[in-house]
């Protein structure tokens, strides 16, 4: 929702749903992100989505940090969590 | 275990196109059959796959601007100049080709008819195609839910859905209205972006408390969901879905 700092070269988190669909049960881009390095937390949706890095890089919307990394290989699918302290979805 | 079923890991299926639309000079909805499709909800997005003889693959996220209604489902898709998926879907493809796509995905930028509240979409070019999946359910469920669309094109030829939108706009719980930022038709004085004017003067207001979708470019779509807060909406109320100049 911020404007500033924004480069106009991303999407938002929306645009991962097909990438996660793939890997989790639940719908991740609805789920409630809380970001490690500034601890804002809101839907995953809202989060910057980069899709010309080799993968998708997730950054979070308050501090640019990376939230998120999801690389597939012709073999393999990486997933890198390690900018969300957790992903918050509803169990029903 | 037939939850384990339903939950299945999402995988690429085919899909046949079996009609064409024009939209405008760049635009185009192409009617798609897909034998496993589960239904979708309005809003939704997939993504389409393509693979080059040399196995080379490039996919991109679009948004299905149908309401499900069982049977086929339409993908209403803007060229992007030097893209590599867009080009071939508005110039190449025609009736009976396949190609690859995963879906329905995406369950935050949705709108359900039993829903509460007024809805206000704002779309700014193709991003009009996730808020038509809207307007459309809206009709088919014989929804009573006030709904205003804002739409942004640049010039009178650029609407997309233009016969669509007459139509819907002839319902009493629709309200359309056009910005055109680049040439107006004759009798619209206003050339020009949204602003807060045209915010102030179309959207519903904070009172109101709308559920309020934006789709568009990503500037667009930033400058617009701040000029909603800045109106006073809640941000929690303002759901956002951006697009290029990635995509293509």
């Amino acid at each position: 929702m911020k404007s500033e700092a924004s480069d106009a070269t991303h999407l938002d988190g929306n645009a991962a749903a097909g990438a996660l669909s793939a890997l989790f049960a639940v719908d991740i881009t609805s789920a409630i992100a809380r970001c490690s390095g500034c601890g804002q937390t809101g839907v995953f949706a809202d989060t910057r989505l980069y899709v010309d890095a080799p993968g998708l890089v997730a950054r979070c919307a308050g501090c640019d940090g990376v939230l998120m990394r999801v690389v597939t290989t012709p073999t393999d699918t990486y997933v890198d969590l390690r900018g969300l302290t957790y992903l918050k979805v509803p169990n029903e | 275990m037939e939850r384990t079923a339903l939950r299945r890991r999402l995988s690429w299926q085919v899909a046949t196109v079996t009609d064409i639309r024009p939209e405008t000079a760049t635009a185009r909805t192409l009617v798609l059959d897909v034998p496993d499709w589960a239904g979708h909800l309005a809003g939704q997005h997939l993504d389409v796959r393509l693979t080059a003889p040399d196995g080379y693959r490039a996919s991109r996220s679009y948004s299905v601007s149908s309401d499900w209604r069982g049977d086929t489902i339409e993908l209403t898709v803007e060229v992007v100049p030097d893209g590599e998926v867009s080009p071939y879907l508005v110039d190449v493809v025609k009736v009976g080709d396949q190609f690859e796509v995963r879906g329905p995905v995406g369950g935050w930028f949705v709108w359900k008819p039993e829903q509460e509240g007024p809805v206000q979409l704002i779309g700014g070019g193709s991003g009009i195609a996730p808020l038509m999946a809207m307007l459309r359910a809206h009709a088919t469920s014989g929804s009573t839910t006030p709904v205003r669309l804002i739409y942004s094109v640049r010039r009178p030829a650029s609407v997309i859905f233009v016969g669509d939108l007459k139509e819907l706009a002839a319902s009493e719980h629709v309200d359309v209205r056009l910005v055109y930022t680049r040439e107006a038709p004759a009798g619209e004085p206003r050339v020009g972006r949204i602003d807060a004017d045209v915010i102030g003067q179309y959207a519903f207001t904070p009172v109101d408390a709308p559920t309020s979708y934006v789709c568009g470019p990503t500037p667009f779509v930033e400058t617009v969901a701040d000029l909603l807060v800045e109106a006073g909406h809640d941000p929690a109320r303002v759901r956002t879905e951006r697009f290029g100049p990635t995509g293509g």
